[in-house]
């Protein structure tokens, strides 16, 4: 499994994204070798028999039914029926956020009821629809929060590889970003602290820990400080959700990665007046929605990265 | 019969009277703002003490008004929810989604002029 192998046919397509992406002024390659390929099902799956895999679900938005997408629970129904049809099962599953749309509990059991049936451990960290209850993440915490520090981050190991889930989506201030806070920086670095710099580092989040594009708020203002504990590590993995899109990027050791929604498309940065749900005809909807399988394997660097959407 | 009905037209007119001097202060005025498109609009306002705003999300996505002081806070505001708040202080009031903290909008709140300025609650 080489790079060279990911960069023939699906990766055109990959291509001509990261060129929409240049003429946009915000300019992301597939480039350094990170393998990644698109809407390619057996590769993935190929893939996916060798080495240790978990999956990356996101923003499901349980609730949503306005025009982008007026069955959010059918698509994400979908999308756990493609985990669960996988040849080979995952280790578990995590979900970066925005399980529902409004915090309601009806939300969160429509969406327990579905994911549920790919029987998986999922990992869960929360998005902003997910503490807009009248008790701001009562709801969450209850349902999700057990054994979490704070407003819900926590760390675990898998197969050697360190994970640690943050939340960067309360105490936003007026006119920032995605925050983390003191508090859970100060546990992040107490937390790695004693690792050896050569156990694979996964970090997952709602809103991008790197800036993909401030002026709609998708970044985190303290992510780099994040970042600076972690520079030892000599492979670290940060995945994200909240943009509805698939992006990548590779700075040194560190690979940024976000995930399709399972819920509605959200434009391009800055190809539309605002980062609302992006209405797009219906027979391209699902090849705009999706889930990712990360594969770690011994000896390599990089995790290898497939997303995979529910159509196309 | 007719003195009854005059007497009656007298209390109506008190009444009338009373309601009008009453209501003057709250019938200061409505302001609406709309959010859209992850914007505030208009982003700055000016208004006279004692009016109400009132907020409109018109958005397919939830936000929030909440002020940068905490002096008024909605709660997450669906598709077409309102949400109003009536400024009787005069300053300045900072305020910005808390779900989306890039959107951020001014409230300038000038004091009522006339006999109908209304005091600070």
């Amino acid at each position: 499994m080489t790079a060279h192998d990911h960069n023939e046919g699906p990766s055109r397509r990959k291509v001509l994204e990261c060129m929409t992406w240049a003429g946009t002024g915000v300019l992301w390659t597939i480039a350094g070798g990170v393998p990644t390929s698109l809407g390619i099902i057996d590769r993935a799956l190929a893939q996916q028999s060798k080495g240790f895999t978990f999956l990356q679900i996101s923003d499901s938005h349980m609730g949503f039914d306005k025009p982008a997408n007026p069955n959010a629970k059918g698509t994400l129904e979908e999308a756990i029926g493609r985990v669960k049809a996988l040849p080979v099962k995952p280790s578990f599953m995590i979900h970066t956020g925005d399980i529902s749309h409004l915090s309601k509990p009806s939300e969160f059991d429509d969406a327990e009821r579905i994911i549920s049936q790919a029987r998986l451990d999922v990992h869960y960290v929360p998005g902003e629809h997910d503490l807009i209850d009248d008790e701001q993440g009562k709801l969450y915490r209850e349902r999700y929060g057990r054994g979490t520090k704070g407003a819900g981050w926590y760390s675990f190991d898998a197969d050697g590889v360190h994970f640690i889930g943050l939340v960067n989506v309360v105490n936003l201030k007026a006119g920032g970003l995605g925050n983390l806070g003191d508090e859970q920086l100060e546990w992040l670095e107490d937390d790695v602290k004693g690792r050896a710099s050569s156990q694979p580092i996964v970090v997952f989040a709602h809103i991008p820990l790197w800036t993909v594009y401030p002026d709609w708020g998708w970044g985190t203002e303290d992510g780099a400080r994040a970042l600076g504990y972690l520079k030892k590590f000599g492979s670290v993995t940060v995945l994200n959700g909240h943009i509805h899109q698939v992006m990548q990027k590779v700075e040194g050791n560190v690979t940024f990665h976000t995930a399709r929604s399972t819920a509605f498309p959200q434009p391009a940065p800055g190809s539309a007046p605002s980062p609302g749900p992006m209405k797009v005809a219906d027979d391209k909807l699902r090849s705009m929605l999706g889930i990712a399988s990360v594969t770690f394997k011994q000896n390599e660097q990089r995790l290898a990265i497939v997303d995979t959407p529910l159509q196309g | 019969m007719t003195k009854m009905k005059s007497v009656s037209k007298i209390v109506f007119a008190g009444v009338a009277a009373l309601l009008l001097i009453v209501a003057t202060p709250a019938m200061a005025e409505e302001v609406a703002v709309k959010i859209g498109n992850f914007t505030f609009g208009p982003q700055e306002l000016k208004v006279k003490s004692g009016t109400t705003v009132t907020w409109t999300n018109e958005d397919d996505i939830p936000h929030t008004v909440t002020s940068s002081t905490l002096a008024f806070k909605s709660k997450a505001l669906d598709s077409d929810d309102k949400f109003s708040f009536t400024f009787t202080t005069p300053g300045t009031y900072q305020y910005f989604c808390s779900l989306h903290p890039h959107m951020t909008g001014t409230i300038v709140v000038e004091a009522a002029t006339g006999s109908n300025a209304s005091p600070p609650r």
